[in-house]
Order: structure tokens, then C-alpha cells, then sequence
């Protein structure tokens, strides 16, 4: 059986072969650069570099901002996605349509439709450009369909017999909730808000034009990063792109744990 | 009952107060002084020349990410890879990371005291601030889309039919076009269009690389911001509703593929 043995040897050799070496030419060999540009210098200098009191700053702007866009998202979004499975009313299956319009949109006309609205020439008498709040306002825009996306599957397979045999035995509204429906939704919900946790930690496009370019104030990671390679200090910028590569890999690991654990939990 | 108002209006409108009315004022914006503004907008010499090259890239990054998202949906599923569980989690990397991380990785590999950079730059070959970084850019950003709807359909599928068809005497390449390619058909179209949409809107790699030059190297998404940092608000309104048209589009084509997909029961959500 030639034609067999060289289907089991011959093809996925060379498949797996191009598709390692594109991985690695697209994706592997830059950020094999990046890391390596930051820690050219030795440990030491890399900490000394990445620490340094602007990029700290980021830094804790930063993961303080994708700390309230976890709050907001899991609020919010598990609203939304209940309001999609459970609620009825005119036009819910365009909300559903446009929950997901932040996927498509590209970013830098999210934050320029904010600044549109919500910014000096909007007519509301806010101006969000160069605040935090308009920072957190961008971060919200683009993670807004993550908690929905992942919460509201869960809640469309979820046995309503549960919370009737719950109400039947004399449980509220809001003990349902918190006994039946909540421990069942949260694996999903915390996928949800680590995909949005991701995605705020590195948002660029979103919160280029409302942060500008204010170190301490309205400085995030990634605008800290741009700026610094711009004003060519290419060791700057790869220190802290190496915090954020570390950040991004361990929340990836992290919601590879709670997936197998929310398997495990379902058998 | 009151409280599932509750949960209704405020759930409503947040999606107003965050996304319903920017976006929809961006479009009133755009046109609100009729269509002839709007048109001498998007068609100056730079604005076309950005969705020009947006474009040009993007018809060449989206086919080269569904032959290897295909071929690496492929290696996961059907063969036993070194470190598979490895080159699983690589490939979603591009999704959780930072974009500008992404561009600087590009910067420093291709700059003049790269580790590709300098030899490139000797033999003539201009990388960066130039179509090709460009295009690795976009190649990185948009990775994952087609690998990762055509997975989980390889995997249900199974190897039932092509180990039939290998029986019958088709070759690898015939079984692969005429049983693994049907099958795998529609996840292929919605990991292209996400792709596409992914292409179309990438901004953050693409400006650490392009330089953004007005007219040579920048993508529309780059046109946007200098036309809003140029107080040039018209065209930058102008673009923002090319590309937001773009990405309706979108939608409108994902929810068009997508029902295909749960009726035969292949999506994994």
C-alpha cells in the first residue's frame, strides 16, 4: 500500500512542516526579537528599564482601567446577554446583529465615533478627549460583546426546570439568581472577561486618538509603547511590550485552565 | 416584572450610551451636509490611495491566512504534531495581544540592526516603512480567524468519510478536494470574512511599520487618524463611514454564513 504510507508520512509531514514554518516566520521569530531586545542588556537592565517611574505608570493605569472594564463587562454584559435569551421585545434579534459590531469595526473609528459624540465638538457639553473616563469609555466600546458572547450560549442551554423546581421549594427571584443560574453561568462569565481583560490590556487603535500623548495622566501601555518607539527608543518600548506579551500569555493559559475545568465540571 | 425592565433598559442602554449613538452619529456627521461633501471626502488623491492600498494588502494577506489556516487547522486535527497543544496556543496569541506589540516585533526584526534587517537592507530589500512590513503586519494580526472555525468542524467531521474515500482509491489530494473540502467548506467562508474584517481595520501593527506617509504607505484606518489630527474632521468622518460600511457588511455576511453552519450542526460555539 504505497498510496497509504505516503499519505501517513509524506502529506502531513509537509503540512505540518509549512505550517510550523509559517508560524514561526509570521509570529515566533519577531517576538523572539522583541524579548530579545529587551533583555539585550541583561535582567538587571531590563527591570531598571521597564520599571522606570513613566512606564510603571502605564503600566498601573493600565491594568487599572481593564480592572473596571472586567467590572463593567460582567455587569453588563451577563444584563445583555439575559436581555437576548430570556427578554422579549421589538428588535432583539438587531440587538443581537449589533452586539457584535465592535469585532468588525476597526478600532480607530471606534475611538474617533466616542470623540464624535462625547468629545469637544459634540454639543453634550462633555469633553472625554484626553481624560481617563474617555480611555475607559473606548476600552468598553471594543470589549463589549466578549461576557455577552460567551455568557449567553451557556444561558440558552440552561435547564429552566432547575430554577422552577427552586422557586416551587419557596426560593425569591434573587436566591434563584444567586444559587442556580449564577454558579452555572460562571465559568463562562469568567472566559468572558478574561478574553475582555486580553483585549483591554493591549487596546490601541480605540484609545490613540482620546489619550494623546500624557505621560502619568492618560498614558496606557500600548500608546506607551507606540510613543516610544516613535521617539526611537526601541529598548523603552520592548521592555514593557515584554510585560504585556507575559500578561497576555498567562491570561491565555488562564482561560485554557477554566475551559478544561468547566468540562470537567460538566461530566 | 419589574425588575426584568430593569435589567432591559439598562442592558439597552448601555449599548446606546457606548455604541448605538457614537456610531450612528458618525454616519449623520458624514452626511449631514449631503452626499456631494461626503464624495469629494473619500475621493482626494490620499483617501483613495489609502483604500487603495488597504485593499492591495488585504487581497493578498487574506489568501495566504486561509491556505495556512486551513493546512494548520489540518496538522492539529488530523496528525500528531510536536508540541500540537503548543502550536494551539500560538496560534490564538495574536487574539489576546497587544498590536503594537506586534508592530514593534516587526520594527526591531526588519530594522537596520535587526536580526533579518541588516542583511535585507544590504541586498537591497527595503522591509520596513514599506508594503512588505505592511503586510507581515496584517499576516499576524488576522492569523487565527480561519484556523479557528475550521477546527472545531475537522474535528466533528471526523475521518470516517476521507479513510471511505482512501479505500475506494481516491488519492490524498482527491479525497482532500472532493470529501474534506465540502465539509469544511462554510467554516472556511466565516473564518474568511472575520479575516477580511480583521485586514480591512488593522491599525495599531500597521502604523509602528508604514510610517504612514500620506499618499505611499498609509492604510485607511492610518488616513483616519492623520485627517482627525489635521482638524481635517470631514475626511476623517468621511473614511470612518467607508470603513464602518465595510464592517456592516460584514456582520451582514456573518449572519448570512452562520445558520448554514448550526443547521448542519457543525459550529462550535
Amino acid at each position: 500500500m504505497p498510496r497509504a504510507r505516503r499519505r501517513a508520512l509524506g502529506a502531513p509531514a509537509l503540512t505540518t512542516g509549512l505550517t510550523l514554518a509559517y508560524l514561526s516566520v509570521i509570529v515566533l521569530i519577531p517576538l523572539a526579537a522583541v524579548v530579545a531586545k529587551a533583555t539585550a542588556g541583561g535582567w538587571h537592565h531590563f527591570w531598571q528599564v521597564a520599571w522606570n517611574p513613566e512606564a510603571k505608570a502605564a503600566l498601573e493605569l493600565t491594568l487599572e482601567l481593564a480592572g473596571l472594564v472586567v467590572l463593567v463587562n460582567a455587569v453588563f454584559g451577563t444584563a445583555l446577554a439575559w436581555t437576548l435569551v430570556r427578554d422579549e421585545f421589538p428588535g432583539r434579534n438587531l440587538l443581537n446583529s449589533i452586539i457584535d459590531l465592535p469585532f468588525a469595526l476597526p478600532t480607530i473609528v471606534a475611538g474617533l465615533t466616542l470623540l464624535a459624540l462625547y468629545g469637544p465638538t459634540g454639543g453634550l457639553g462633555v469633553n472625554i478627549a484626553y481624560t481617563r473616563a474617555g480611555v475607559l469609555m473606548a476600552l468598553l466600546f471594543v470589549t463589549l460583546p466578549f461576557v455577552v458572547r460567551t455568557v449567553q450560549p451557556v444561558l440558552l442551554e440552561l435547564d429552566k426546570e432547575m430554577e422552577e423546581a427552586a422557586a416551587s421549594l419557596g426560593a425569591g427571584r434573587f436566591t434563584v439568581f444567586r444559587r442556580i443560574i449564577f454558579p452555572n453561568l460562571f465559568p463562562a462569565l469568567l472566559s468572558g472577561v478574561a478574553l475582555a481583560f486580553a483585549r483591554a490590556l493591549g487596546e490601541f487603535g480605540a484609545v490613540v486618538l482620546i489619550a494623546g500623548n500624557i505621560p502619568f495622566k492618560t498614558e496606557v501601555a500600548s500608546v506607551y509603547v507606540y510613543q516610544h518607539v516613535s521617539s526611537d527608543d526601541p529598548t523603552g518600548a520592548a521592555a514593557l511590550a515584554v510585560v504585556l506579551l507575559v500578561i497576555s500569555l498567562g491570561v491565555l493559559l488562564a482561560i485554557g485552565a477554566v475551559r478544561r475545568w468547566a468540562t470537567r465540571h460538566d461530566r | 416584572m419589574i425588575g426584568r425592565y430593569l435589567v432591559r433598559f439598562s442592558a439597552l442602554g448601555y449599548v446606546a450610551v457606548i455604541l448605538v449613538a457614537p456610531v450612528a452619529l458618525i454616519f449623520w456627521r458624514a452626511f449631514e451636509h449631503g452626499l456631494g461633501p461626503f464624495w469629494a471626502a473619500i475621493t482626494t488623491p490620499d483617501a483613495l490611495h489609502a483604500l487603495k492600498l488597504t485593499l492591495e494588502l488585504a487581497v493578498v494577506a487574506v489568501p495566504l491566512n486561509t491556505a495556512f489556516g486551513i493546512a494548520c487547522a489540518i496538522a492539529i486535527v488530523r496528525y500528531r504534531m510536536p508540541g500540537g497543544g503548543l502550536v494551539n496556543a500560538i496560534v490564538d496569541l495574536p487574539l489576546a495581544l497587544s498590536p503594537v506589540v506586534v508592530g514593534l516585533s516587526l520594527y526591531l526584526l526588519y530594522a537596520r540592526d535587526g536580526w533579518f534587517g541588516g542583511w535585507l537592507t544590504r541586498h537591497g530589500v527595503q522591509m520596513l516603512f514599506a508594503y512588505p512590513a505592511m503586510l507581515l503586519a496584517m499576516l499576524f494580526i488576522s492569523l487565527p480567524f480561519v484556523v479557528r472555525e475550521v477546527v472545531p468542524v475537522l474535528r466533528e467531521i471526523g475521518i470516517d468519510q476521507e479513510e471511505a474515500a482512501a479505500t475506494l482509491g481516491s488519492s490524498a489530494f482527491t479525497t482532500f478536494r472532493k470529501v474534506t473540502i465540502p465539509a469544511i467548506r462554510w467554516a472556511v467562508t466565516y473564518g474568511v470574512v472575520l479575516t477580511t474584517a480583521r485586514c480591512l481595520g488593522e491599525f495599531g501593527a500597521v502604523s509602528i511599520v508604514s510610517g504612514g506617509i500620506a499618499g505611499r504607505t498609509q492604510v485607511l484606518t492610518q488616513y483616519v487618524q492623520a485627517s482627525y489630527e489635521n482638524f481635517n474632521l470631514t475626511g476623517a468622518y468621511a473614511a470612518s463611514v467607508v470603513l464602518a460600511g465595510l464592517a456592516i457588511a460584514t456582520l451582514v455576511a456573518m449572519t448570512i454564513v452562520r445558520p448554514k453552519e448550526e443547521r448542519s450542526g457543525n459550529r462550535d460555539a
